[in-house]
């Protein structure tokens, strides 16, 4: 029998995006900006609110990384109670965390960026999403749906919902692993390991037939950033901050997250509602850095867990020092999610789950906290200043995207200078697909939805020295 | 005392004299919305959401403050009260910052509850967006002026329950508001006894235990009926 299924209207925007290219006298690209033209402002209407409600009400900044936001803000709630939380907790929060790691990487591989590499460039947008994908290989799409969908599964199992769980607070967490949640998840997990090493297969086939991109999607040298262990091992939720170079040199390390404004400066363009981010000590915008996947297999030195380790050497290998092109955030993120399937099952075994010693109990011990996160798409701050009786004062997020915003910029210009030549003012749509792939790389909250079904919204004008606007193309 | 013999929704009852609408109705099995109304208090016909229709009489009437009458026949449910019930509603959300997601009591709310069982989908109104306060200077508990729908349960839990009289209603309209004491920060009021039977009464997550997050506040009303039925039956008194 067969089905119709209608989606209408499309309208599931997460973010919209304007790419402006600026060509020289010669018709050359010569600069690229990427704009989000949208204004959320939580970080204003948060101001008066009680700390408590933080990880519920910043958590709705997002609907595919939740996650994140919940547990940097609870992390930051801890830290104004100057608690430290309960041992079980903290691992309860970090088995939600690779839950969430899995879920939206799956999401980012197989749904968002695997129909432009597996379909091809050139497809015909109506067919490049993951409903070709299902028309092109059924099989692999049912996979890489399920394979979010274990993810997503663990974050229901331990938060009671998948999106907006009310369960990571101050002090720790609300309720432990229960037994048959565990059972639920160990069953799973020998699925989710052979889907992702079907994607490692299928990826280490595109890397041959796709050194092109490789080469010019976002190839360039940068700083990187991201949590670490004490002994440098990979890090998700703990740790401390490290910073290397392209040429993989650690220029900071163990840094408290508490202090991240002593290395963190973030600068305002009127071209954007998205701030960028910069290390403080090379200024702006030198000190352009990237976080995420790519960053963090570049600067820790190991995964932790034998099948992801083996894969980081393959992985390592592919840079000199360290691994500079953004199109190789796919590879990292299946090094991440195969990390996170290694660490979800040791965690199995672990009966501290299921403790009913989950949270701290204090009030209001310091009038500043900070909570750091590793969110699938990089390093998320939660910076709160708060009253003697913990009414919000000051509230500052740094987002993953938004330090990921310079290098964006760059892999933007980049693409267009290798795709745009002599300026005549057309827009190929090929080019058009290029440059969103160059910004899809970084998986940014933007792309999160529309793209799904097949177009990101996206405003790409040429512009001349003049200012005169060559041309222009618009979707979505 | 006499009894009365009327009609609701088309169903012959016999009520006490002396009784209200709401509670000859409810000793009947009859729902009727309310959300000012609280077992254990007296009635004052704040919210208007226990309106019903009394043939003859072209008002509509608050159920809890209607006595009951010989012979009236009366209507708890119809087209006109579901529309009036839902304006009522959608006012009441428009005139603060309801923000079910992020707040103490989503999930147990009687508001949310109401609108939910009333089928308000949306709000026609524009919201007023007002900026109110949260007053977290008490070491127990907290008010969120936010989410307070002005039924006066606190004020009259705490002076007719708990005899403390700490709470009280200030300004008029949309500036109405509940204050402490002569409207001063609740951490610092004399006369509070700190029992709690006010965020007991509270009916939405203007008043919530310190600390509480996201949904985890649970109230325990029956507590309050409790006190008032041995209090009205002497139950605490012995013979001797």
């Amino acid at each position: 029998m067969s089905k119709r299924i209608v989606i209408d209207p499309v309208t599931r925007i997460e973010g919209h995006a304007k790419i402006s290219i600026f060509v020289d006298a010669s018709g050359n690209v010569a600069a690229a900006e990427f704009h989000v033209v949208e204004f959320r402002g939580f970080e204003k209407f948060c101001e008066g609110r009680p700390y408590t409600e933080m990880p519920a009400i910043t958590q709705r900044i997002c609907g595919i990384c939740p996650i994140s936001h919940t547990l940097a803000s609870a992390k930051a709630g801890d830290a104004l109670m100057a608690v430290r939380i309960p041992p079980a907790a903290d691992k309860l929060r970090r088995l939600l965390n690779l839950g969430q790691i899995v879920q939206s990487h799956a999401l980012s591989f197989f749904h968002l960026s695997a129909p432009d590499f597996l379909l091809g460039w050139e497809t015909a947008p109506a067919q490049r999403n993951v409903f070709g994908l299902i028309s092109a290989n059924a099989g692999l799409a049912r996979a890489g749906i399920r394979l979010r969908q274990f993810g997503q599964e663990i974050i229901e199992i331990l938060a009671g919902q998948k999106i907006h769980p009310a369960w990571a607070v101050p002090g720790g967490v609300r309720s432990p692993l229960s037994q048959e949640g565990r059972e639920r998840i160990r069953a799973w997990l020998p699925e989710a390991f052979a889907t992702t090493q079907v994607a490692f297969d299928l990826w280490k086939k595109t890397m041959e037939t796709h050194q092109r991109e490789i080469q010019i999607f976002g190839n360039f040298p940068s700083l990187f950033m991201g949590l670490v262990a004490p002994d440098g091992t990979w890090e998700h939720h703990g740790g401390k901050l490290r910073f290397t170079d392209s040429s993989g040199s650690i220029i900071a390390d163990q840094i408290e997250v508490s202090r991240y404004a002593e290395f963190i400066g973030e600068a305002v363009q009127n071209s954007s509602y998205l701030k960028s981010p910069y290390y403080l000590p090379l200024g702006f915008p030198a000190g352009i850095y990237r976080v995420g996947p790519l960053a963090r297999l570049n600067v820790c030195e190991q995964m932790g867990v034998p099948k992801a380790d083996a894969e980081l050497k393959q992985f390592k290998k592919l840079g000199c020092g360290a691994v500079t092109s953004s199109f190789l955030y796919h590879y990292a993120r299946l090094i991440e999610i195969l990390a996170a399937l290694e660490y979800i099952e040791r965690s199995l075994d672990d009966a501290e789950l299921s403790s009913d010693c989950l949270r701290a109990d204090a009030g209001i011990n310091s009038l500043r906290g900070v909570g750091a996160s590793e969110a699938p798409r990089g390093t998320l701050f939660h910076d709160y200043t708060v009253d003697r009786n913990g009414l919000l004062q000051k509230v500052n997020l740094i987002v993953s995207t938004g330090q990921n915003n310079l290098a964006m910029n760059q892999t933007v210009a980049q693409i267009a200078r290798h795709y745009v030549k002599g300026g005549a003012g057309a827009i190929p749509e090929p080019m058009l697909n290029r440059i969103e792939h160059g910004i899809r790389c970084y998986d940014p909250c933007l792309s999160c939805s529309t793209h799904a079904v097949g177009q990101m919204p996206l405003h790409v004008r040429l512009i001349a020295p003049d200012g005169k606007v060559l041309g222009e193309v618009t979707r979505g | 005392m006499a009894a009365k013999t009327l009609t609701i929704d088309g169903r012959q009852i016999t009520a006490e004299e002396g009784a209200t609408v709401l509670q000859a109705a409810s000793e009947a099995g009859i729902n009727i919305p309310t959300l000012c109304h609280l077992e254990g208090l007296y009635d004052v016909g704040a919210c208007r959401l226990c309106l019903i229709e009394v043939a003859g009489v072209p008002k509509l009437l608050p159920a809890c403050t209607t006595k009951v009458a010989e012979g009236i026949e009366i209507k708890t449910d119809s087209e006109r009260l579901r529309k009036y019930r839902r304006m009522t509603l959608e006012l009441l959300f428009a005139e603060r910052n309801h923000v079910c997601a992020a707040c103490v009591s989503n999930g147990s709310c009687e508001l949310q509850t109401l609108a939910c069982s009333q089928g308000m989908d949306h709000v026609r109104y524009d919201y007023l967006f007002p900026k109110w306060n949260v007053d977290p200077t008490h070491e127990l508990f907290g008010m969120d002026h936010n989410r307070c729908v002005l039924c006066t349960r606190c004020v009259r839990v705490c002076w007719h329950i708990e005899g403390a009289g700490t709470k009280n209603v200030a300004g008029r309209g949309t500036k109405a508001h509940i204050i402490t004491d002569l409207n001063m920060p609740w951490g610092d009021s004399d006369s509070c006894t700190k029992c709690g039977k006010c965020v007991q009464a509270c009916p939405t997550g203007a008043l919530f235990h310190k600390g509480a997050t996201v949904a985890e506040m649970r109230r325990d009303r029956s507590r309050l009926e409790f006190l008032v039925t041995a209090r009205e039956k002497k139950e605490w008194i012995t013979a001797d």
